[in-house]
């Protein structure tokens, strides 16, 4: 038994090694491979990270070659893709789930020249970089908008699952919309997917119903803004930007902006500089934007929205700045502190204010 | 508006293209014939009738063409499973597949278009009585359809002669074919008349619900057309208070939570699951009762020896 | 015209010749279809069906995704056999990961040869508890089985996804909704180093052995096959009824709750909200592509095997969307399906003079 499984591994190798022969003459190109949890025609999240595999083709032109595999689930088929992708030769493979961080570690183990990047997760290795962006700066200046612009003062947020992305962001732009306007009330709904078009419009419907005149989402389909544009409302767009489903319902949008990010590592392959890293980028980085602002928006909310962006930008203003308690009244930031980064990334409970409880 | 009414509106929308689903099937299966794949057929109408409205810009051929699109699909499993005789569950479950394929296929040069939903009816005075106008006379087209299909396939089940053979086919094959009724052609039309609503379903989610298209949009209603038909018992007026149950749940849940009532939204998903098992035990400890309703040579293929 | 007659018995020749003439007719469409798509046919082709089967790495992938469709495919063509339709087998898989997965949990920092035969025996116990709900109905009720086990698979997932959510989230893992990572004593042994083949592959094949045997020697077969072809000769010969759905359920929940476990334990090694992905429905087909036979289900689960990650391959190679991996199976899937009626069947012409005969 132990001979025949020496065998095989010998095989194994062998034909490893034949594969590396086989791209080595080829290998001019940089091959850039992506796996996506999504269809790329979500108009959401892999949509925007797709948009971002094309800027690479498009600032390197034929000195990289791209591939991805779309609709892969967060289960037992994520390894073998990862793992297919860095055998048919690529240089460095995006993985853009939470779901892909221990298959990306483990095939990162089995190909030690592969760079590895993966997007919102927290395990690191020596080819394998992480990457997130710091949405909840967006979410500060939509609450800004939000809060400055609701008459009904009842914001409509439609939330997906209870992590610390999402729940930073109920957060954020609830403490940013407050700060503006003392009555303002947050209405949350989750929705306990990410994507099901119908669910978020009958989730959108029942806020709208509710009273709320503006709407947040942090789903990824664009289904939302379409019923906030027929019901006459005012919408914030997630991930992309959803101007053609709403052009009068939509302030701005969140844009996950990867192009940049995406750009760099590439280069960095390129000249042999790519390490590993931790990045969390925001507003500074590029890797966050906000949509061409609507012309629906007051000037001096514009203004006040502009200067906050440009704030935060300069790294002169945090969204999470004490005083703030957490919901339960208990102190969590004392005047003046900001939010550590450690208390962000595993932020599970409403700030003071927030109404309704955490779904457990 | 009062909110009760508005709460009502939504549950009108989110229980509709279930209700064309389920009525549909329920005709399917009342013929004796499982088909699994109403997911599939689902999910091709939708395309189907959102294509066809962004092309010719007229919501009536797109509804057309979902409601074809969806007959076109069944009739794939209907000569399948009629002519070739080959297993009912593992060929709705195939046709699930292959409706979702064909349908992000067809459908990759539409995700991100957008087209105006369905027109409301609105009839001067009536529509705008308190209550009575916004919760019964401002509806979409497709709202009072399926509210006509529910009487119209409760009359044609109990009072035509072609639902009483078309019972009696669902009910012994066997000697139906023996009395001389056309068991295959039975079987057949009742599928394209599954396909058929559940395409219109699909639609109501693309050009009404959302109003988009995107791929796989339907996310499961289909499954969920399939246990309300067994909630209902095989009667159209059930399968009607079931779609609403169903599309109830999943409206006044969002609701309470907008309310900020504590709730789990997930341990509440379970309910409509758990319910029907719960009514279909009820309704199946007695034996002659549910033989009154449940086809009995459903899913059981047939072929005519003579 | 032409019309369908019964064969006094079925067709030998047919039963081996129809799989093969069902994938040269998908060859064909599927050429087709890709030359309409503006792809190389031929090309497309090699990449959908060889690909998958020309290198060592993808032979074992292979056999990852087969094991856990011949495990459950087996299970569930003994109901099949027997008129038992368990079609919640993908809930029965969802529990089982979960029994046998909360028992790597407990025992996360306790190293030990038992830990997998326990948790393995878990997530058996584990499905059959979620496949005796529909089977006590059945049998005390009445209750209709399909629609109880289906409506039980939803009510898995969600159970599922609630308690990783919850509590059985990994304490260390940032709210993230997953379990801790199962360590070495608690994962599958893998039979060839630097690759994800592991035991479950060869459980499968022994089962689907052991299973043959069962179905064509033991009574139980007898029974089974007896129960199906002729339920009332089934019920004078005074074997009850209720004892052979209580038994097929108690298979099939229980080979879908180890293919569950083994899924957990093996190709994921922890418990994510996405752990079920259709096999148990995929293994529906796979039974019935296998004509209900242990060694058809081996070759079937392997065939759909291929589509899958030959579907993968053609993603990456050629830029094809994963739709067409759904078009393609499901074009499949039609031909293996319908053209079985040769085997029961045969093509006759209609002769003017035997219609005038009849009336």
């Amino acid at each position: 038994m132990r001979r025949l499984s020496n065998a095989l591994v010998a095989m194994v190798a062998a034909v490893g090694l034949l594969a590396a022969a086989g791209t080595a003459g080829a290998a001019d190109k940089v091959k850039v491979g992506f796996i996506f949890v999504g269809p790329i025609g979500d108009h959401g999240w892999s949509y925007e990270h797709n948009q971002g595999r094309l800027a690479i083709e498009k600032e390197f032109g034929d000195k990289v070659e791209t591939t991805y595999v779309e609709n892969v689930s967060e289960g037992p088929d994520a390894e073998r893709v990862i793992q297919r992708l860095a055998q048919g030769g690529s240089d460095i493979i995006f993985t853009t789930s939470f779901g892909f961080m221990n298959p990306t570690i483990k095939v990162a183990k089995r190909f030690p020249k592969v760079k590895f990047e993966h997007a919102t997760g927290f395990k690191r290795d020596a080819n394998v970089s992480t990457y997130s962006s710091r949405f909840y700066e967006g979410r500060h200046v939509i609450g800004l908008i939000a809060g400055k612009m609701t008459k009904t003062n009842t914001i409509g947020y439609i939330a997906s699952f209870p992590i610390p992305e999402v729940v930073r962001g109920i957060n954020a732009a609830y403490l940013a919309a407050k700060s503006v306007n003392p009555d303002i009330k947050f209405k949350v709904v989750w929705v306990s997917t990410w994507f099901d078009p119908g669910k978020e419009a009958d989730a959108a419907k029942a806020l709208i119903d509710q009273g709320a005149d503006i709407l947040m989402q942090h789903t990824d389909s664009p289904a939302a803004m379409k019923i906030a544009e027929e019901a006459g409302i005012f919408a914030f767009g997630q991930a992309s930007d959803m101007h053609r489903f709403g052009p009068n319902a939509q302030l701005t949008s969140i844009v996950d902006a990867w192009s940049p990010y995406y750009i760099s590592r590439v280069k960095a392959v390129m000249d042999g500089t790519w390490e590993s890293t931790d990045t969390w980028g925001g507003f500074d980085s590029g890797m966050v934007l906000l949509s061409d602002y609507s012309d629906k928006i007051p000037a001096d909310v514009r203004e006040m929205a502009e200067k906050a962006h440009d704030a935060i930008k300069a790294g002169t203003l945090h969204p999470f700045t004490g005083p703030i308690n957490k919901q339960d009244g208990s102190v969590w930031l004392k005047a003046g502190e900001t939010a550590p980064d450690g208390d962000l990334l595993g932020m599970n409970f409403y700030v003071e204010g927030v109404e309704g409880s955490l779904p457990k | 508006m009062d909110l009760t009414i508005l709460i009502l509106q939504g549950i009108i929308v989110a229980a509709t293209p279930l209700l064309f689903a389920a009525i549909g099937e329920l005709v399917v299966e009342k013929s004796g014939v499982l088909n699994l794949g109403v997911e599939g057929m689902m999910i091709v109408g939708a395309i189907a009738g959102f294509a066809m409205t962004i092309e010719s810009g007229s919501h009536l051929l797109g509804l057309v063409a979902a409601a074809t699109a969806g007959a076109a699909t069944a009739a794939i499993f209907a000569v399948l499973t009629q002519f070739l005789m080959s297993n009912q569950v593992a060929t709705g479950l195939a046709l699930t597949i292959f409706g979702l394929g064909v349908s992000a296929l067809w459908g990759q040069g539409y995700s991100g278009q957008s087209t105006a939903p369905l027109a409301r009816l609105h009839i001067p005075v009536i529509s705008d009585l308190p209550i009575v106008g916004p919760l019964l006379f401002s509806h979409d087209i497709l709202v009072y359809l399926s509210v006509a299909l529910v009487v119209g396939v409760a009359w044609f089940l109990n009072r035509t002669r072609a639902g009483l053979i078309l019972r009696a086919v669902g009910e012994s094959h066997s000697s139906a074919h023996a009395i001389g009724y056309p068991v295959v052609k039975v079987r057949f039309l009742a599928l394209l008349f599954g396909g058929a609503c559940a395409g219109l379903g699909g639609a109501y989610l693309s050009l009404v619900q959302t109003p988009l298209w995107v791929e796989d949009m339907t996310a499961g209603r289909g499954w969920i057309a399939l246990a309300i038909v067994v909630f209902a018992t095989w009667k159209p007026g059930r399968a009607f208070a079931g779609a609403y149950l169903f599309g109830g749940v999943t409206v006044l849940q969002l609701h309470a939570q907008g309310f900020g009532v504590g709730i789990d939204a997930q341990y509440l998903s379970m309910l409509p699951y758990v319910t029907t098992v719960v009514v279909l035990v009820i309704i199946s400890r007695d034996k002659a009762r549910v033989s009154l309703n449940a086809p009995a040579c459903l899913g059981k293929p047939f072929y005519a020896s003579s | 015209m032409l019309r369908l007659e019964l064969r006094k018995e079925p067709s030998r020749a047919m039963r081996y010749a129809t799989p093969v003439l069902a994938v040269l007719l998908t060859i064909l469409a599927g050429g087709i279809m890709f030359a309409l798509m503006g792809k190389d046919p031929v090309e497309a082709l090699h990449v959908f069906f060889i690909s998958p089967l020309s290198d060592l790495f993808s032979i074992t992938e292979l056999m990852v995704k087969a094991s856990p469709l011949i495990l459950i495919a087996v299970g569930l063509s003994f109901g099949f056999r027997a008129g038992v339709w368990n079609i919640g087998a993908e809930g029965q898989f969802t529990v089982g990961a979960l029994t046998g997965g909360v028992v790597a949990l407990i025992f996360y920092n306790v190293p030990g040869i038992w830990l997998l035969p326990m948790m393995t025996i878990a997530g058996v116990l584990g499905g059959m508890a979620w496949a005796a709900i529909p089977a006590f109905l059945r049998t005390r009720y009445n209750a209709n089985e399909i629609l109880v086990s289906l409506m039980l698979t939803y009510v898995a997932i969600l159970l599922l996804s609630v308690l990783v959510h919850g509590p059985l989230r990994d304490p260390e893992g940032l709210n993230f909704p997953e379990s801790r990572m199962f360590h070495d004593s608690a994962t599958l042994p893998i039979l060839i180093a630097g690759t994800r083949a592991n035991i479950g592959f060869v459980v499968a094949i022994l089962v689907a052995i052991t299973a043959w045997i069962v179905m064509a020697r033991h009574v139980i077969g007898f029974q089974v096959r007896v129960m199906g072809e002729a339920p009332l000769a089934a019920r004078f010969s005074g074997f009850l009824e209720s004892r052979i759905v209580w038994l097929c359920l108690m298979i099939s929940g229980g080979l879908a709750g180890m293919a569950g476990l083994f899924e957990a334990a093996g190709s994921v090694g922890q418990l994510v909200p996405m752990l079920p992905v259709g096999y148990g429905f995929t293994a529906i087909i796979v039974a019935f592509l296998g004509r209900l036979n242990p060694i058809g289900i081996v070759a079937a689960g392997l065939v759909m095997a291929v589509t899958y990650i030959g579907g993968e391959a053609a993603q990456i190679e050629l830029g094809l969307p994963s739709a067409v991996t759904g078009v393609f199976q499901g074009m499949l899937l039609f031909f293996l399906l319908g053209i079985d009626v040769l085997v029961h069947y045969q093509i006759k012409s209609r002769r003017p003079s035997a219609v005038a005969a009849k009336s």
